[in-house]
């Protein structure tokens, strides 16, 4: 098995510096909708240049480098050991290069490990074999910030007058909106996971995070409470950074899966704007970026 | 543009009002959730005896934050291995986790300006009131911005509390942030928390 070290480093560093296309152009369009002079336009003014200068600088866009979350797909016979320890090798050699932050917090005794290596968690990975002999490597990086205002709902849920259906699942996010006011780095983009237990629902919000910002949802159903709850949380008027405008979030993106009987969870991972996530594909010797 | 020079007078402070932008400029100091803890319970509250060089970082920060800044923030620096420190990116982390310890570190130190971003609540809003104080809301993620205003790092306390945790003494010039809570009861983020619940309300009706 191919060393992958030093590609996985520029996977990490793509993902920290660079902000991906499709989220700045949201940012781009977001800018347009602020009222000129308001402090939400300069808010975007100062996140649009931010995010040219980490580019160009290779500096990161935003010091909270957050938890490293690698999502790998790979065909039949790779060894997820080996590839597990290259990525850690390869998050090690980050954090001394200023990609990262070191966040790896012992949560006993509050002592950072400096490398950003600490349990089986952290980094985090996920392995899934599949057909082919593809490998594909998406790699999220959630701030803590957003990771703190995420949210999840076990339905019905009476305070909201929140019901065991979508009409539901409206009101609950909307209220997951309400409640990150600014805090989470408006404006943010919504994974929301419908179904599963707490924990596979939480895992499933934070994979909707890897669909690009215009790619409708398949589901005719889900695409449609999409679009409604971006508007409908953009109504909400909190706006960039929580000054207050007509952008709250750039997006929101679902996913449904099965439940038991008993449990109707809605899982909300918010991620900030800087929505830094990346995929490597390693075909033959050949290794592609997006 | 209104342009400050730390460490501030009240008189600067009441002059500043909710929505003013401004660029700050001095020498202020980083500090988050363990600086606080750590401040309030070892020498506010003194529920934990002094350890280490705890009294010796107290007198060294006391005259930094009189009339001064503190910063919620938790750096990437560069030049760990050589001490030649550099902040490489340092935008805001959220401050409302500061909210239990925050008043109280006003108060005792005389601290003026307190800069973060998510805005603080109702404590931290008084305390600005008595000490006086604003809060400074930075742009949250524009860490590679940022970090160009820091024009150097002029020492670091605790770096056993860990590189985001530790509290850096940085020279700023021109460091850009909004006030979004002053010295008179004025709270952005109260108002825009009410006017968003009242739509919210709408919409879960509908």
């Amino acid at each position: 098995m191919r060393d992958l070290k030093a590609s996985l480093l520029e996977l990490v560093r793509l993902a920290a510096t660079d902000l991906p296309p499709d989220v700045e152009k949201a940012l781009r369009e977001a800018r347009e909708r602020e009222a000129p002079g308001s402090a939400a336009a300069g808010a975007l003014d100062s996140i649009l240049e931010n995010a040219a200068l980490a580019r160009a600088n290779s500096t990161p866009i935003c010091q909270d480098t957050g938890t490293p979350i690698f999502y790998i797909r790979h065909p039949e016979g790779w060894s997820t050991r080996k590839l597990r320890e290259q990525i850690r090798e390869a998050v090690a050699e980050a954090t001394e290069r200023s990609y990262l932050r070191p966040n790896a917090v012992d949560a006993l005794t509050g002592k950072n490990s400096g490398n950003n290596l600490g349990d089986e968690a952290f980094p985090t990975i996920h392995f899934e074999e599949i057909e082919g002999s593809t490998l594909i490597v998406d790699l999220i990086l959630k701030g803590g910030g957003c990771e703190n205002v995420g949210a999840q709902y076990s339905l019905p849920n009476a305070a909201l007058g929140a019901g065991r259906d979508l009409e539901g699942v409206r009101k609950v996010v909307l209220d997951a909106v309400h409640k990150a006011q600014g805090q989470g780095c408006a404006p943010g983009i919504l994974g929301v996971a419908i179904g599963g237990d707490r924990g596979s629902s939480y895992y499933a919000s934070k994979e909707a995070l890897f669909r690009k910002m215009e790619e409708a949802n398949p589901d005719s159903q889900l695409a449609a409470l999409e679009t409604r709850l971006a508007d409908e949380s953009n109504r909400l008027g909190i706006g960039p950074m929580g000054f207050g405008g007509a952008t709250t979030v750039l997006g929101v993106k679902m996913t449904n899966m099965h439940r038991l009987p008993a449990s109707y969870f809605v899982s909300v991972s918010y991620m900030c704007w800087a929505h830094r996530r990346r995929r490597m594909t390693v075909r033959g010797d050949h290794v592609m970026y997006e | 543009m209104r342009d400050l020079t730390l460490p501030l007078s009240p008189d600067m402070i009441r002059e500043l009002k909710v929505g003013d932008p401004v660029g700050l400029s001095g020498v202020m100091l980083t500090g988050r959730d363990t600086a606080h803890k750590w401040m309030v319970e070892t020498f506010i509250k003194k529920a934990r005896a002094p350890q280490g060089d705890d009294l010796a970082v107290y007198e060294a920060i006391k005259p930094l934050l009189e009339g001064g800044a503190i910063y919620h923030c938790g750096p990437v620096v560069a030049g760990l291995d050589t001490r030649q420190y550099r902040f490489v990116a340092a935008g805001p982390t959220t401050s409302t986790r500061e909210e239990p310890y925050q008043g109280e570190v006003m108060r005792h130190f005389g601290v003026r300006a307190v800069i973060g971003k998510g805005g603080m609540g109702p404590k931290t809003l008084t305390a600005c009131q008595d000490v006086p104080g604003v809060y400074l809301h930075a742009i949250g993620g524009a860490a590679s911005l940022i970090a160009q205003t820091v024009e150097a790092v002029v020492g670091v306390y605790k770096l056993d509390f860990g590189v985001p945790e530790a509290l850096w003494v940085i020279r700023v010039r021109d460091f850009p942030a909004v006030v979004t809570m002053d010295a008179h009861g004025g709270s952005l983020h109260a108002k825009i928390e009410a006017k968003s619940k009242a739509v919210l309300e709408k919409l879960l009706a509908a």
